[in-house]
């Protein structure tokens, strides 16, 4: 017994003795590398040690061993405010519908678009569907008031010209479209971009099956039924488990800038609330809370996401 | 052959398909292009008749105007100024960062391989939040300052392995010999691995470029009240703020008061042009390397 345990002491020497002098043979990758290990755990794991903020009474003057410390007083404060369920709601309402919309709309467009004959057309139209991917939300919010706006908007022109309506619609000051409006907004920026690997996967298909079909008859719903949506659906079923994933970063960038004071009810997601009753009010403590639920939030969207998907598909996220 | 069989057997059902998809196609080309077109037929005529209304994609009374009044702003070329600042120096730090510790990541023999790897995935799936990341900066003293911008987004583990997976695939024999040779980590790294890198890291740094030119957040949160800190973007989101809360431009007009003939939204169309343009002056590139990039990464993951 003892020759065994100190066979393992000696071998453990053995192992570390070696670490070491692995270690000083590789002294310049630690040197490439550390110095920015060192920057990510200062940048993303410190302020995970800042949710403690939560669960104290923070005074900013006070070090942290000085703080009150007040357990779930926040946390209480926070499911008693009738503001926090109308402002989860809509995240989750604008989150589910964004990943609904944000998936299925790409892939119709790359199969509809590969069915496309002039080359040409096809070409241009897939560089400029990217275009909107590469500008910034703020430029994308000025526009999308552009177009919306009461005065001279492009979509009341047209409306009023088709006689659909008589006087201008205010779109961005109607509480209840704005979901809407923030889903297209985003599809508008972004389907072109995310149908590019739907494209890619389409192209990889033989070529041979569309014409031994054709040689059948079969018309082109048949063929893109038939050959095309199942010659992606790996593709398909990937992204869409990168998706889900997405959930987690719900953002609140597009909420921030096309949402306005009339349609707050509406408009305010989790972030924002944490900003606005929190950061901006100096109430740090409470914002952290509300952050925490956040990721609570998305935890449970994504493990909700997940099992329904399994149960349907059986693959899974993780 | 396969042509002859297509145009031969084209039934009718096939060629509504074709009508159909076309218009549809043309629809979505005319939705994407024509807020472009507008915005910049808008920045480009006289403001003052703008109001009548009507302008679509053509300017009708030409001017440079709405320009000239946005480039004699003080504060607007000061945010364009750390604007391209920013770009600039945001783009080098995060690319010598990022293909530092791809290059560590892609030797097989170094031991911290495996633990660094891990490190960094995690941080794609946490965040702090909102709140303790700013406490952080202000106890780092970040606030109000223009490393705010440029630093807490230095390392992105996303770019970390797509240069990585690039890095992986270059033949390890030439590490080997110049191993061999006498040369250390770091010499084989700068004078082997990177020039062989340059498709990948150009990618990334556009990617970076972008990010970094387009972001405005960091700008609202850490430096809104620094005015000599306050980029571009961070200045159309005051003008669009304003403007559409009904403050009656009170921000626009600022600018716009000194030139009786602008308007605020001239102005606001003027700026939005000048942020696009940079992006479509690389977009040519991006179209290129992205593209390529992401089919790449995504057979990859």
């Amino acid at each position: 017994m003892q020759t065994v345990s100190a066979g393992l002491i000696t071998q453990r020497g053995v192992k570390t003795r070696r670490f070491f002098r692995t270690a000083i043979k590789q002294r310049y990758l630690y040197l490439m590398s550390l110095p920015f290990i060192a920057w990510i755990f200062v940048f993303s794991y410190l302020p995970i040690w800042g949710w403690t903020t939560a669960f104290m009474k923070y005074k900013p003057s006070r070090s942290f061993w000085e703080q009150e410390w007040v357990g779930l007083q926040y946390f209480k404060e926070l499911l008693a405010d009738e503001r926090f369920y109308m402002v989860m709601r809509n995240t989750l309402a604008m989150s589910i519908m964004g990943l609904v919309i944000g998936f299925t709309v790409p892939i119709i467009f790359a199969v509809f678009l590969n069915e496309l004959k002039g080359k040409m057309f096809k070409k241009s139209l897939q560089t400029i569907s990217y275009l909107p991917h590469f500008v910034s939300w703020v430029v994308v919010a000025g526009l999308v008031y552009k177009m919306l706006s009461t005065d001279n908007g492009a979509v009341n022109d047209l409306l009023m010209w088709l006689r659909i309506i008589d006087e201008p619609v205010q779109f961005m000051a109607k509480e209840t479209w704005f979901w809407g409006i923030v889903t297209l907004s985003d599809l508008w920026k972004e389907m072109g971009w995310n149908s590019i690997i739907f494209l890619a996967a389409i192209a990889g298909i033989d070529q041979e099956l569309y014409d031994a079909s054709r040689v059948d008859g079969a018309s082109r719903f048949r063929q893109i039924w038939h050959i095309t949506l199942p010659g992606i659906r790996s593709v398909i079923i990937v992204l869409l488990i990168l998706s889900i994933g997405h959930l987690i970063q719900i953002g609140f960038e597009k909420q921030f800038l096309l949402g306005n004071p009339l349609v707050v009810n509406y408009s305010e997601v989790l972030d924002l609330y944490a900003l606005n009753y929190g950061l901006s009010l100096n109430r740090f403590s409470f914002g952290t809370a509300v952050g925490i639920f956040n990721s609570l939030v998305s935890i449970i969207l994504l493990v909700t996401a997940n099992a329904l998907f399994k149960r349907y598909s059986k693959e899974s996220v993780y | 052959m396969s042509k002859a069989i297509s145009y031969g057997r084209a039934s009718r059902g096939d060629r509504m398909f074709d009508i159909f998809n076309y218009i549809l196609m043309s629809f979505i080309l005319i939705v994407t292009i024509y807020p472009f077109l507008n915005v910049l037929a808008i920045s480009l005529n006289n403001s003052v008749d703008t109001v009548r209304g009507g302008i679509t994609i053509f300017p009708r009374q030409f001017t440079l105007e709405n320009y000239a009044t946005i480039f004699q702003s003080q504060d607007l070329t000061t945010a364009f100024k750390i604007s391209v600042l920013r770009t600039v120096i945001g783009t080098c730090i995060g690319l010598i960062a990022c293909s530092l510790l791809a290059y560590t990541l892609s030797r097989r023999d170094f031991q911290g391989r495996r633990a660094i790897s891990f490190i960094l995935v995690l941080t794609l799936y946490i965040s702090g939040g909102l709140i303790p990341v700013f406490l952080l900066y202000r106890d780092l003293g970040l606030i109000n300052s223009f490393w705010v911008y440029v630093l807490p987004g230095m390392v992105n583990a996303f770019y970390v392995f797509v240069i990585r997976s690039f890095m992986d695939n270059l033949p390890y024999e030439l590490q080997e010999s110049a191993k061999m040779d006498g040369a250390n980590d770091i010499k084989i790294f700068w004078s082997i691995i990177l020039p062989l890198c340059k498709p990948v890291l150009a990618t990334i740094a556009l990617f970076i470029a972008v990010g970094q030119w387009n972001s405005w957040f960091d700008t609202y949160i850490y430096n809104g009240s620094a005015e000599h800190l306050t980029t571009l973007q961070y200045e159309l989101t005051k003008i669009l703020q304003s403007t559409q809360t009904g403050s009656s431009a009170a921000y626009g007009n600022n600018i716009a008061e000194k030139q009786q003939s602008v308007s605020p939204d001239s102005i606001k169309m003027a700026i939005t042009i000048v942020t696009i343009v940079p992006i479509l002056l690389v977009y040519p590139f991006l179209q290129r390397y992205f593209v390529k990039g992401l089919t790449l990464g995504a057979v990859k993951s």
